[in-house]
């Protein structure tokens, strides 16, 4: 454990020592070398000659020693890593032999021969072939070798046989090599002991974006894997089957998934719940399904659903026309049962508003004969308004959708006397939009009808240009609107639009009330416009430090506004190689970051190959975009980590 | 490898090596997180978890839990071998060991270790040399003494 000017004073020495005949003093010279590696890099020639001398000893320790150093050597300088590709014959001779010869007791475990040094091959293997066609080749048969014919009902075989898998994903191998790897690992995963297992997801969890076909055949095991009692095994599990999800697995996954949230821990939950909704948002083979699917994680796991999900569920089904009956009459039976579940509330709510009529007249063949009566519906709404596990946002939509059950329906006396009731209530927000309901009953009575039509499908994310479109159309339709109380009007159908308009107003906030009158009257008619293309953000810089940059590149994709691609290059002018990068991003919390496995982790000095890392940002609520990184890397042999907060982001990144 | 812990099941610290230089204030409190965390981990749960930027291995032997913190890209489970074959070595050398031999002779553990490990690698893979060295610097030592 010596500091950086001791090992350079002794460098020399332990460079001596290596040559002593008592192999005792040279395996604890050669690690003393390592950790002289670790602490100054420069030091490296020092030892680079003796290493090729040194891996011709029989030795097992000294080899062990010698092929630790020589993987120091390589990780840190690409010279290095040149110059000893050349050993890798014989290094691949060295494992042949220790796989092929028989039992030796002092350095076998359960009949492996001397796994550490096999262990240290193998990683020394991956390390000299990555990227490299040449020594991938040489290695091809011996791996294939080894995962064949190691004794795999120890410890000791299994943890040679997880080494093997790895170098064989990382090198250059053959396509029958890889597809052998992964199979080793879902015969892993079937395994009994609980940490081959745990390794085994860990390990498909970092293969599945490169070679998805070949862990999707082993999509079973993986979802038995989520009945696991051990949380750190069924999180791994979960986080898996989430990323195995496609078009034509997605009912039966979901179905395992829905299965899983209903038993699983909460800490899970919230994951679970949003990982489904995705998986369905973006493979759902039919809207009914869809609908079905988002219907009964709310009933499961109301609670832990993200903010937006109400907005989506209730975008789904205003767009789907044909199945508006359906989904209130299944809304209604569930709401029926339970009103403890704040999102499921709200969207029940809400369609109830809608589609009233329909749940009381129509006939639907998908669900039971439900009669339902009048009052009961009131009375339903009623009870959500008066209970006190209603959120108070969870009141404002029961309030609007009685108000406009009051056109839907035929007896409006006992809303309006809901509606004064609340006229003195304490929540401001509840007050406001019953004293604004009242005056709509008394005094503009004639108007009620066509404000309570029936809304008009907003697109997704497009909430920004109903505010531009009603800033512009205020002026040209002033002379319009009626006289004295457009702002009690305006307001009201701002309020009704704020219910759809899901991002702005978030279930959780009082929507906002701007004063714009009149130009919203037009706009409940027409549909809303096309959100106009977007023009290319610049990059930016954000980060310099002795050479090392980074840069971020912005990508926002028209068709789904909520959504920003960010793409980090990193970048190497200095005179010494940046290693172990990596790159971690934090946001606010409204958003949501995925993070893309990285190119690599090394830029190599002076203008190397820079690592790429993509970055996929959803805001949804159109929040300004916050964005803090922390970096950690080694250059020139120290380590390096900086955390900072990008503060220069354009304003086209998240409006 | 950065570190190594053996600690009892109520907590005790019976063994501290650490291959990477950290103050002292800090061993202590990684040390205490530490051993709080795994302790509180199930009888049937998995040998491995992740703390802080670390992998954790541990295993249980009777009374004693045997820590080992690992980088992100060393092999879990060879370095479950390592602890293997470390107790392997104690129990040779001790006789069939317990925790009280590691207590009263927390010296020659230590000694085992660092003659089975040397800066986080390890350094020697036959139980034999390993063992042979011990008893040769027992030797020297009972030599040191006697005369």
């Amino acid at each position: 454990m010596g500091s950086a000017e001791m090992c350079q004073d002794l460098a020399t020495e332990v460079e001596k020592l290596l040559l002593q005949p008592s192999p005792y003093v040279r395996k604890k010279a050669i690690l003393t070398a390592v950790h002289i590696i670790r602490k100054v890099p420069e030091l490296s020639n020092v030892f680079l000659p003796s290493c090729s001398r040194l891996l011709h000893e029989r030795h097992h320790g000294i080899l062990l020693g010698t092929i630790t150093l020589i993987t120091e050597l390589c990780k840190r300088s690409p010279a290095a890593l040149r110059h000893f590709r050349k050993v890798v014959p014989q290094l691949v001779q060295m494992l042949r032999t220790l796989v092929t010869t028989g039992y030796s007791a002092e350095h076998s475990i359960s009949g492996v021969s001397d796994p550490f040094l096999q262990v240290q091959i193998l990683r020394l293997l991956r390390i000299l072939g990555r990227n490299h066609e040449e020594s991938s080749e040489a290695m091809n048969d011996l791996l294939a070798q080894v995962a064949t014919n190691t004794d795999t009902s120890r410890n000791a075989g299994n943890a040679v046989l997880f080494e093997t898998v790895l170098t064989i994903m990382d090198i250059r191998s053959a396509a029958g090599l890889r597809v052998l790897a992964i199979n080793i690992l879902g015969r892993f995963l079937l395994n009994s002991d609980k940490n081959i297992r745990y390794v085994a997801l860990m390990s498909l969890l970092q293969l599945v974006q490169s070679d998805h076909s070949a862990v999707q055949r082993h999509r079973p095991t993986v979802v038995e894997c989520l009945q696991e009692t051990d949380a750190s095994l069924s999180r791994r599990a979960l986080e898996l089957s989430l990323a195995l999800v496609n078009s034509s697995n997605v009912r039966a996954m979901t179905r395992e998934l829905q299965a899983f949230l209903e038993s699983c821990a909460p800490d899970l939950r919230a994951d679970c719940a949003s990982g489904i909704l995705l998986a369905a948002d973006r493979f759902a083979p039919t809207k009914r399904w869809h609908i079905d699917t988002i219907l009964h994680v709310l009933t499961t796991a109301g609670t832990y659903v993200r903010d937006d999900a109400v907005a989506n569920l209730t975008q789904l089904i205003a767009g789907a026309q044909e199945l508006h009956t359906y989904s209130v009459r299944r809304l209604y039976s569930a709401l029926a049962e339970d009103i403890s579940q704040q999102p499921l509330v709200q969207v029940a709510a809400w369609c109830i508003g809608e589609y009233g009529d329909l749940l009381l007249e129509g006939n639907c063949e998908e669900t039971e004969p439900l009669q339902v009566e009048e009052e009961e519906v009131l009375a339903l709404l009623e009870k959500v308004l008066q209970s006190h596990v209603s959120l108070p946002a969870t009141r404002g939509y029961a309030l609007t959708a009685l108000m406009k059950l009051s056109t839907r329906l035929h007896g409006d006396k006992r809303i309006r006397q809901v509606v004064s009731i609340y006229g003195s209530c304490l929540d401001v927000e509840l007050q406001q939009r019953a004293v604004e309901y009242n005056t709509l009953f008394r005094k503009y009575d004639h108007m009620r009808a066509a404000i309570l039509e029936k809304m008009p499908l907003v697109e997704r994310g497009s909430p920004q240009v109903g505010e531009e479109a009603k800033e512009s159309k205020e002026v040209a339709k002033l002379s319009e609107a009626a006289p004295v109380p457009t702002e009690p009007q305006a307001s009201k159908l701002l309020d009704l639009l704020d219910l759809l308009d899901g991002p702005s107003g978030d279930a959780q906030h009082p929507p906002p009330l701007d004063p714009s009158p009149g130009g919203a009257l037009v706009h409940l008619l027409d549909l809303p416009c096309v959100p106009p293309p977007p023009a290319p953000i610049p990059n930016l810089k954000v980060f310099e430090r002795e050479g090392v940059q980074l840069n971020l590149s912005f990508i926002r994709p028209p068709g789904t506004p909520a959504l920003i691609l960010i793409t980090v290059t990193v970048t190497n002018s200095s005179g010494g190689d940046v290693t172990h990068f990596i790159c971690q991003a934090a946001v606010p919390k409204s958003f949501q970051l995925q993070l893309q496995a990285p190119s690599g982790d090394t830029v190599s000095a002076r203008g190397g190959l820079p690592i790429t890392q993509l970055f996929r940002i959803l805001n949804p609520n159109k929040a300004p975009l916050r964005l803090k990184l922390r970096l950690t890397y080694n250059h020139f042999g120290q380590p390096v980590q900086e955390i900072f907060e990008v503060n220069n982001l354009p304003v086209e990144t998240w409006q | 490898m950065q570190f190594m812990l053996l600690f009892s099941r109520q907590g005790k610290l019976r063994l501290q090596k650490w291959y990477v230089p950290l103050s002292d204030k800090e061993k202590k409190k990684i040390t205490r997180e530490l051993v709080q965390t795994v302790l509180a981990r199930k009888p049937k749960m998995c040998s491995f978890l992740e703390w802080r930027d670390l992998k954790i291995v541990y295993k249980r032997y009777a009374s004693l839990y045997f820590c080992c913190a690992i980088e992100d890209q060393d092999n879990e489970l060879i370095t479950l071998e390592i602890i293997h074959r470390y107790v392997e070595l104690l129990d040779k050398y001790f006789g069939s060991v317990c925790e009280l031999d590691i207590i009263f002779n927390f010296e020659k553990a230590y000694f085992i270790l660092d003659e089975f490990l040397l800066g986080g690698e390890v350094q020697e893979t036959s139980k034999k040399n390993v063992l042979k060295a011990i008893e040769q610097a027992d030797l020297l030592q009972e030599g040191f003494f006697s005369s």
